[in-house]
């Protein structure tokens, strides 16, 4: 939808002091005309219609005069009182004058031409008595009701109108809404300035309020739908439109709450201002990662707002204890506010508008709904995008973190409810339940993570007394196993492993002795080996000892015979010898 | 602001059907043509149908125009029929007789 910034010079506007109304209309009701108001019966036009008075005569210093012709002034001042506004107090100071017209059918007969002279008198008099700038006329198509000739009638309302701009008083008519026409009598086709279409409807028992501007003549005016809430503080329109694709992002990283989860993502956590989607079948620990991301936002000192659509703010802060987080000090702090709705208490618009009116109120950076199943479960597919869409758009305008919790169900796929979101979605987690030989563990992953380098890996996910931890899943043998199994094959690994260490010490000691034996073995020969040479170097001694010996004998033999015979010399020491080493 | 009393016993034996004497208050928006023909009408219908037992007041609220929320107005010209009760209101310029008799409880509606 495009929607002028600017408007047209030229109309004077009169500000309603109607949240948001007055930005959508860029600025008010046209001053000095009539606008009527119209819609089904208890879709707010006698709230919108005393707000516009009260404001006006608060803040705006413009007396107002309500002519209402359904309610009694006692029930006027009742209802004037549920929204805080003391209307005989207003009245005594002379900013608020009240006229009840009644008209008894029964007690009336019509004798011939007539006009509502009289009823211009009063609303004249009304107006003179406190110089009222604005005047509100609550049904006026109830004399229609009660006079019945039509034709005068419609002529004079024309002539009311023309009357009111005359006077230049800021009128607002309220109008019954009708089977084909904007209202019942076709009011539309006389009060031509602004037409405002207030719209209560329920879808599958849940209502939701709408405000449209059907038309303003002269003015640029958002033309969508707008959801409204009526609440305590009277109407607030909220101008939540698809602001675009143009909103500030930022580099900054903030921490999940769990180390090895900030690690899992690119080692610093989620971006500021993304958004976080974390599904999940029934306990698997979504809100107790919601509670860990909000005490780790109240840690830094940044103001959290927690939406919880299925347990109330004392439960969730009691079962954060059992993991070791202490939400109740932030709380008291001021830095967590939990906001405890039923889902069903009304419909997926209503909730928008309460997110938004929270959310100004109390400013937070990180914005957690736990979960937003129920919510999508509320409306249609196109619907549930368009509410989220307009929701993450402005949340990602106000730079406010967001994560959204999504309980997904039992034997669907895990991915299957948030097709319609995942395309505004900038961080999914995954926590899926494992079962495994009798045992039901959890398992976390990142589907994905636009902007960073994020683990591919399925980490276990332990919620323990001291909060929570991931662990890397046990992946070996072909098999991821998780819990006991997980310890149970880690033991199973360390034994085996000590085992083949025991294995193999057993069979170096083995060799080790083998290489022992064989170099005793090799010293033993060695040593018999020496023994031997040593014998027979001896043996050669000796010989060589001997021949000495025998050599001697032998020239003492010869110089013996030479004595004697000296021709037998040579022959003699011959034989001798041979005998000698015969014998040897 | 005309007033006309009706007087003699022999009215009332006459109209012995209603013999009360009925208070009217004709209000009308400025001395307008409408408004004459308004007064006309009222002050020939009493003296035809309520002669002696009728007291008309005729005022108008331009001149008194607080009176207007405190009777109710919203049409003109009005005719309250203040006595005998019920109070009744009569529209209109007061020309259709046949109404005003029915207005006034002095003949059954249809």
């Amino acid at each position: 939808m495009v929607k002028a910034k600017h408007d047209l010079a030229g109309i004077e506007k009169c500000p309603t002091g109607i949240r948001g109304l007055d930005e959508i209309t860029n600025g008010g009701l046209p001053k000095g005309r009539p606008t009527l108001i119209c819609g089904g019966a208890g879709s707010g036009k006698t709230l919108f219609a005393m707000e516009f008075l009260m404001h006006g005569a608060i803040k705006y210093g413009e007396p107002g005069v309500f002519m209402t012709f359904e309610e009694t002034p006692q029930d006027l001042a009742k209802n004037f009182f549920s929204l805080g506004f003391d209307l005989p107090e207003m009245m005594s100071r002379g900013l608020i004058e009240t006229d009840h017209v009644s008209i008894t059918r029964g007690e009336i007969e019509e004798t011939g031409e007539y006009d509502l002279e009289g009823l211009f008198i009063r609303l004249g008099a009304a107006i003179d008595a406190i110089g009222a700038k604005r005047v509100v006329l609550d049904t006026i198509e109830a004399l229609f009701s009660e006079l019945p000739n039509a034709t005068i009638l419609r002529a004079e309302l024309r002539r009311l109108f023309l009357w009111l701009k005359e006077r230049g008083v800021t009128a607002i008519v309220t109008g019954e809404s009708g089977d084909k026409t904007l209202t019942r009598y076709g009011l539309e086709e006389y009060v031509a300035d602004c037409v405002i279409l207030l719209d209560f409807r329920i879808v599958e028992q849940i209502a939701t309020r709408r405000l449209r501007i059907v038309k303003y003549r002269g003015s640029a005016h958002g033309a969508d739908e707008y959801p409204f809430l009526i609440d305590e503080d009277g109407i607030s329109v909220l101008p939540i439109t698809s602001l675009g694709l143009d909103y500030p992002v930022s580099k900054e990283r903030i921490s999940t709450g769990v180390p090895k989860l900030d690690a899992m993502l690119g080692g610093k956590g989620f971006f500021r201002g993304s958004t976080i989607l974390l599904s999940g079948t029934a306990g698997t620990g979504k809100t107790s990662l919601s509670g860990t991301f909000a005490d780790a936002a109240c840690r830094r000192g940044e103001r959290c707002l927690y939406f919880a659509f299925e347990e109330s703010p004392r439960q969730i802060i009691r079962n954060m204890e059992s993991i070791g987080l202490d939400l109740d000090q932030w709380v008291k702090k001021g830095l967590l506010k939990f906001h405890s709705a039923r889902p069903t208490l009304c419909g997926l618009e209503m909730h928008l508008v309460t997110f938004h009116k929270v959310i100004e109120a109390f400013k937070p950076r990180i914005f957690i709904v736990d979960p937003i199943s129920n919510l999508i479960n509320a409306g249609t597919a196109p619907e549930v995008k368009s509410v989220l869409t307009r929701l993450i758009d402005y949340l990602k305008m106000n730079k406010i973190s967001t994560f959204l919790t999504d309980l997904t169900h039992f034997g669907s796929s895990l991915e299957r409810t948030s097709e319609e979101i995942s395309s505004l979605i900038d961080t999914w987690l995954l926590l899926r339940d494992i079962e495994l030989k009798g045992e039901r563990n959890r398992g976390l992953y990142i589907l994905k993570s636009r902007g960073m380098n994020h683990s591919n890996q399925i980490q276990e996910f332990l919620i323990t007394n001291q909060g929570i931890d991931l662990v890397d899943i046990y992946t070996g043998s072909g098999e991821a196993l998780t819990g006991s199994a997980r310890a149970a094959q880690e033991a199973r690994e360390k034994a085996l492993e000590m085992e083949r260490r025991h294995e193999a010490d057993r069979i170096r000691r083995d060799q080790e002795r083998k290489r022992k034996a064989l170099e005793a073995k090799i010293d033993a020969l060695r040593a018999e080996f020496d023994a031997e040479s040593e014998e027979l170097d001896f043996l050669r001694e000796e010989e060589k000892k001997r021949e000495e010996v025998v050599a001697q004998e032998q020239l003492k033999m010869k110089n013996l015979r030479k004595g004697k015979h000296a021709a037998d010399q040579e022959k003699a020491p011959k034989r001798k010898a041979n005998g000698k080493r015969k014998g040897a | 602001m005309k007033k006309k009393t009706g007087n003699t016993a022999a009215d009332e034996l006459e109209k012995s059907n209603n013999p009360e004497k009925h208070v009217l208050i004709l209000y009308v928006a400025g001395m307008t043509p409408k408004s004459s023909v308004a007064i006309d009408n009222v002050r020939k219908f009493c003296e035809n149908n309520l002669q002696g037992r009728y007291e008309l007041k005729v005022i108008d609220l331009y001149q008194q125009p607080e009176l207007a929320q405190e009777t109710q107005i919203v049409a003109t010209p009005t005719l309250i029929k203040e006595l005998p009760l019920p109070l009744r209101k009569l529209i209109g310029d007061m020309s259709d007789t046949q109404r005003i008799l029915v207005g006034m409880d002095l003949k059954p509606g249809n």
